[in-house]
């Protein structure tokens, strides 16, 4: 069984806090983590190799310092890293990064399944596994949170819908994304920490893989962020004061002026 | 596709602060964009001297001119109609008007002629019917391939799906095949009137920041909409929209997905999304026991109770009570949040309530700066005297009354 399990590296977002007074991100102090969704993406694919034999390879796209984040996973004890990392892949929106990373997994080559997290924290879009499943024409089932048989033939799975789940069956090769309910991560191994250390990640830029030019990056994307901004703050509440009686009071007096009812 | 910084830049340091990626450092007095920059353009924004150029080359040869219409996709289980359908009918309204298009449904299903009927019965000019036995279960492929063939024949200009599990992941894969932009779990929508094109408003990093996405140069505009956001619409006295039955025939599909079973779990009784008033708690609450003080409040008002997710972390209550970015987004005529202190992730959730009133020890607590009123102390003292005033007045504005 040949497993790719896509990652991507984001800023640990429950650290973000954002600064009033110029209405951003303050960035200092937070950390870069694996997707925590895709730690279980990594597991998944570690698990079904120690079951069925073959091989797990992580691939990731991002600027040079995603290394780290592919000797963490190296730590847990996947086989391959790889990591996409070209100026001409920046700028990606979901589309050009599913279209990026599929043809990086055609170039691996024989890949049974593709394990992608839920979502990543920072985007939440939920958009690249699909995208990905639709670029190399396999079939894909989202929402993962227990695998129920996998064979060289096909996966069954469960898929958390809204009030309940579906059980859904796919011919491989075949693309899931997981929810953290499909497994419990595992700590990295000594001889996986050993191992990432000495490793040399390899980087594919763009020239390595046979693509479309036109479809990657910025130009390959046809979504763009034309402004940001801080979600608003209401700056007219009332503070009520006094004890807690009169406090109530208050609120009710308040509530009754505005007519709520 | 490029960046680059021009000679006017002045090293005011302005795109160095608004960079959200840390990829703006300054050498000699000017802004140098570093390997990480994701080319997000905040920082040309920013620039008071437009010195940040970024230009995208289009290599898309498409006839926009084309493209008309807004499309919802009526999402339907067991032939009921998903909540969120009627929500992105309402916003559809808004948005066709703005447009002066047509607003359409599309209605993908086994037996659903009468749901068909049912949503002509709104204000949109056509219902798209692809009924068929096949439709029968949702099928990421089959349904993928009918939306396609769909927007091939129809050339709709924008498709505004529910962010929903279903929704989350037919988007993708049609948005993919098609080659066009597809924006996730928005929560704004408007158009821009002068070039004609969605506006497209959702939360990211957390929530902490809200982005405004385009999607100019390729048909159609794709957008998924978080549930519980816009507002439904009533029904009209007659039916306006056209039924249109869509011939669709499945041949030459080699299906490689196949369902086994849907398997439905008990849900709690009172849907917090449908409830018109919230009682909310937090970290602040304490136990698990003193949240029955919480569904006290509740039932005396004839409410909901909701849970921040540091609440739901702790075992006091269950997940589907959550409200917040990683649970559901509620807005209800008045959202009492009692001992959470209104981290980012739980005001997305809940930040377009009617009426936000916050009970915090903390004065600090940043939940005050988006409430309606805020109450500043325990809220084990606070709580059970409302629930008395309450019980005496019967209602909000008798007990009130009864102050005077």
């Amino acid at each position: 069984m040949n497993i790719v399990v896509c990652i991507k590296q984001v800023p640990d977002t429950t650290d973000v806090k954002i600064d009033r007074n110029t209405n951003t991100l303050i960035r200092s102090g937070v950390k870069s983590i694996i997707n925590p969704y895709d730690t279980h993406a990594i597991e998944l694919g570690l698990q079904i190799r120690e079951k069925l034999g073959g091989k797990v390879v992580v691939i990731s796209m991002g600027p040079p310092q995603v290394i780290d984040s592919l000797k963490e996973a190296v730590s847990m004890g996947v086989d391959d890293v790889i990591l996409l990392s070209d100026r001409a892949f920046a700028g990606a929106d979901t589309l050009a990064t599913s279209y990026t990373l599929a043809e990086a997994i055609k170039s691996i080559g024989n890949v049974d399944l593709v394990i992608c997290g839920k979502q990543a924290i920072d985007g939440d879009t939920a958009q690249v596994g699909p995208g990905i499943a639709e670029h190399l024409n396999t079939p894909h089932t989202t929402y993962v949170n227990e695998l129920c048989n996998i064979n060289s033939a096909n996966i069954t799975v469960k898929r958390m819908i809204e009030g309940g789940y579906e059980k859904v069956e796919m011919d491989l090769p075949a693309l899931i994304t997981v929810v953290k309910e499909v497994n419990e991560v595992r700590f990295p191994s000594i001889r996986g920490i050993l191992r990432s250390r000495e490793i040399d990640v390899p980087i594919w830029t763009s020239k390595d893989l046979n693509i479309d030019f036109t479809k990657i990056g910025l130009d390959g994307s046809p979504t763009q962020v034309v402004s940001v901004s801080t979600p608003q703050i209401n700056t007219q509440t009332e503070i009520f004061t006094g004890n807690a009686k009169e406090q109530v009071h208050k609120l009710l007096e308040a509530l009754n002026e505005q007519k709520i009812f | 596709m490029s960046i680059r910084v021009t000679d006017s830049c002045i090293g005011c340091e302005l795109c160095i602060n608004k960079c959200p990626f840390d990829a703006i450092k300054m050498e000699s007095g000017k802004a140098i964009i570093l390997e990480n920059c994701t080319l997000c353009g905040a920082c040309v924004e920013v620039c008071p001297v437009n010195s940040i150029e970024i230009n995208k080359s289009i290599n898309n040869d498409i006839n926009l001119d084309e493209y008309k219409n807004i499309w919802v996709f009526a999402e339907q289980r067991d032939g009921e109609i998903n909540q969120v359908v009627y929500e992105l009918i309402g916003e559809g309204i808004k948005l066709s008007q703005k447009l002066n298009e047509e607003l359409c449904v599309v209605l993908i299903g086994s037996d659903v002629k009468h749901k068909a009927e049912e949503l002509a019965q709104y204000d949109v000019e056509k219902v798209y019917l692809l009924d068929n036995e096949k439709f029968k279960n949702y099928n990421d492929e089959i349904y993928t391939t009918a939306m396609t063939e769909m927007i091939e024949k129809h050339k709709p200009s924008i498709i505004l799906l529910g962010a929903t599990a279903m929704g989350r992941s037919l988007g993708p894969r049609v948005s993919a095949r098609v080659e066009t932009g597809l924006t996730a779990d928005c929560t704004e929508l408007d158009i821009d009137v002068e070039k004609r094109i969605l506006l497209q408003t959702r939360p990211a990093f957390g929530g902490n920041i809200m982005a405004t996405i385009v999607c100019e140069n390729h048909r159609p505009q794709m957008a998924t909409v978080r549930p519980g956001v816009m507002q439904s619409p009533s029904k009209l006295s007659h039916r306006k929209g056209k039924i249109i039955i869509e011939d669709f025939v499945i041949n030459n599909l080699e299906i490689k997905t196949r369902l086994i079973e849907i398997v439905k779990e008990i849900e709690d009784k009172v849907k917090i999304e449908e409830a018109e008033i919230i009682v909310s708690g937090g970290r602040g609450v304490g136990s698990g026991e003193e949240f029955s003080m919480l569904k006290e409040l509740a039932h005396v008002l004839g409410g909901a109770v909701g849970a921040s997710r540091a609440a739901v972390d702790s075992g006091w209550i269950s997940y589907n009570h959550q409200v917040g970015q990683t649970g559901k987004t509620v807005s209800p005529k008045i959202y009492i949040a009692c001992g959470i202190s209104g981290a980012i992730q739980h005001l997305v959730g809940m930040k377009s309530s009617d009426i936000i009133i916050a009970i915090n020890k903390d004065s600090n607590a940043p939940i005050f700066n988006y409430s309606t009123y805020g109450l500043v102390g325990d809220l084990h003292e606070i709580i059970p005297m409302l629930i008395k005033e309450l019980k005496q007045g019967k209602s909000f504005p008798e007990a009130a009354t009864a102050v005077d």
